[in-house]
């Protein structure tokens, strides 16, 4: 169980903010921080690894303090135990794919489960590589297997798949998934995609300007209704063509862009880059298995 | 003739060589605090370290002196301690060490400001300290910085002749550098042992760049 209640100033590009987290976090849960850039995502994870102080608040990870300003009590990052993947991946440069890994653990038996991590992210064949020499998806293996060597209580993921293309960052959640269903790490993971966040997380904490403001499942907030005969779909507002007295909108729906008609004033609601949901009634939807 | 000058070029290359062991050691604390510090005298550092680009060789020797003659309280206080800095082979290491600090730092400080914190952030995450994220992960990765600091430290020293003319005069086996010979050889007329010590100087010190530009090139090619 990991117990957050703190709370930091925060100078964004939009003006000052004053964060205040409230999270606890059940063992082995994966939890994604939702939010759009600048709420403050990143920092909360900067701030459980102690990478950042918060001004005052108690930060506790199974029974263990980190950090509690009545107490005085601020372990330093190198005494709790995290594995934070960056978004640049931060890979040592002048080590090999096994050397990053071998550098980080602690024991002999963390350094005898090398291996058997890097086989994991399925690396096996470029561990003697650098990590210039690899791609980005590669890398991210790297530095998700290098944040796992030490067995962490917490794995903390920064946006580690945005910089990919869409078809490796769906091979990687998929790992990721596994990886989480294997070992079981609790784990913190800031995004603001919609599919990775449904796909991965048990639950999901909508971050808004420094505060947590809904804690639900991913399905509940992305999708509030139950089970109805609605086909309903979640998709980001590409463009609003305003063509009296109707609007074309396209909408980019998974890896599919759709296009749709609504009236002017329907559309007046909707902006680009956004989200909406597209939701029909009175239909049966028909599914046909891709080969 | 032939054994003053090889000790005069072993002298030389020892001076160098002794310069550059110190300030490697000076320069890569001194660089870190300059990339690192949020202290508010900071540029204060800055312009002292870089003074010696600008400032002529002359006044910093002349001031040396000034602080190592048995007048000055520095100066008396060694020479009661059986030190003695002018006109010797430690007080040439002192004047180079100042000298040649810009050279050694300026390379090493720029190297590291290009690391991305996130490499330090992921070291310390992953339980190492500051030093030994230092060692095992900052100094391999800008060594590109360290080869040229030291090259340039090097280099600088060998070719230095201000700070030692006013520090060091011509004493042989003591402070009796190539380039001092250089000058004194051509006062004296003797241009054939001026040409042997100019060319000496410069093959040695192209042969040395050379080597250590086409190094770098190479391990750089391989992390990037």
């Amino acid at each position: 169980m990991i117990v957050i209640d703190i709370k930091k100033h925060l100078d964004t590009a939009e003006g000052p903010l004053e964060a205040h987290y409230e999270l606890s976090i059940s063992d082995g849960e994966f939890l994604t921080l939702f939010g759009s850039s600048g709420a403050g995502k990143t920092t909360l994870l900067r701030l459980i690894a102690g990478l950042e102080k918060p001004d005052s608040g108690r930060i506790e990870v199974e029974g263990e303090v980190w950090f509690d300003s009545d107490r005085r009590i601020n372990l330093p990052p190198q005494k709790r135990s995290v594995g934070f993947v960056f978004q640049d991946y931060a890979l040592f440069p002048t080590m090999s794919v096994r050397e990053n890994l071998l550098f980080s653990a602690e024991t002999p038996d963390q350094r005898r489960a090398v291996d058997e991590l890097i086989e994991m992210v399925e690396l096996t064949a470029l561990s003697d590589r650098l990590p210039a020499t690899l791609s980005g998806g590669q890398k991210q293996r790297v530095a998700l297997a290098r944040a796992l060597v030490r067995h962490p209580k917490i794995l903390l993921l920064d946006e580690p798949l945005s910089a990919l293309d869409p078809a490796m960052r769906q091979k990687l959640q998929d790992e990721l998934s596994l990886i989480h269903a294997r070992l079981g790490v609790t784990t913190l993971l800031v995004s603001h995609d919609i599919a990775e966040t449904v796909k991965l997380s048990d639950r999901l904490a909508s971050v808004v300007s420094g505060r947590i403001e809904r804690l639900c499942t991913p399905m509940e907030f992305f999708s509030p209704q139950t089970l109805s005969g609605k086909l309903q779909l979640i998709g980001e507002v590409l463009k609003i063509e305003a063509d009296f007295p109707v609007s074309v909108i396209t909408l980019l729906v998974g890896s599919s862009v759709v296009r749709t008609v609504l009236s002017s004033d329907e559309a007046s609601e909707l902006r680009v880059g956004g989200h909406a949901i597209i939701s029909t009634k009175a239909f049966n939807p028909i599914l046909i298995p891709l080969p | 003739m032939e054994a003053e000058f090889l000790s005069t070029m072993a002298l030389t290359f020892k001076l160098a060589a002794v310069t550059t062991l110190i300030l490697l050691l000076i320069g890569i604390p001194l660089a870190a605090f300059l990339v690192f510090s949020k202290m508010r005298f900071k540029s204060i550092l800055e312009t002292v370290v870089s003074m010696p680009l600008v400032l002529p060789p002359s006044v910093l020797g002349f001031y040396l002196l000034l602080a190592f003659s048995p007048a000055s309280a520095l100066g008396s206080f060694l020479t009661e301690h059986g030190i003695r800095l002018a006109f010797s082979f430690e007080g040439l290491v002192i004047g180079s060490v100042l000298f040649s600090l810009p050279f050694m730092v300026h390379p090493i400080q720029s190297a590291l400001s290009q690391v991305p914190k996130s490499i330090f952030e992921a070291a310390y995450t992953l339980g190492k300290s500051k030093l030994q994220t230092m060692i095992r992960v900052i100094l391999p990765s800008i060594r590109h910085g360290l080869i040229s600091g030291i090259v340039l430290a090097f280099a600088h020293t060998v070719g230095e002749f201000g700070v030692i003319l006013m520090i060091g005069g011509n004493i042989p086996d003591e402070t009796r550098v190539a380039s001092i010979a250089i000058y004194d050889e051509v006062e004296s007329l003797n241009y054939a042992m001026a040409h042997q010590y100019a060319l000496t100087l410069f093959a040695v010190t192209f042969a040395i760049l050379l080597l250590v530009y086409t190094l770098n090139k190479k391990s750089l090619g391989r992390i990037r």
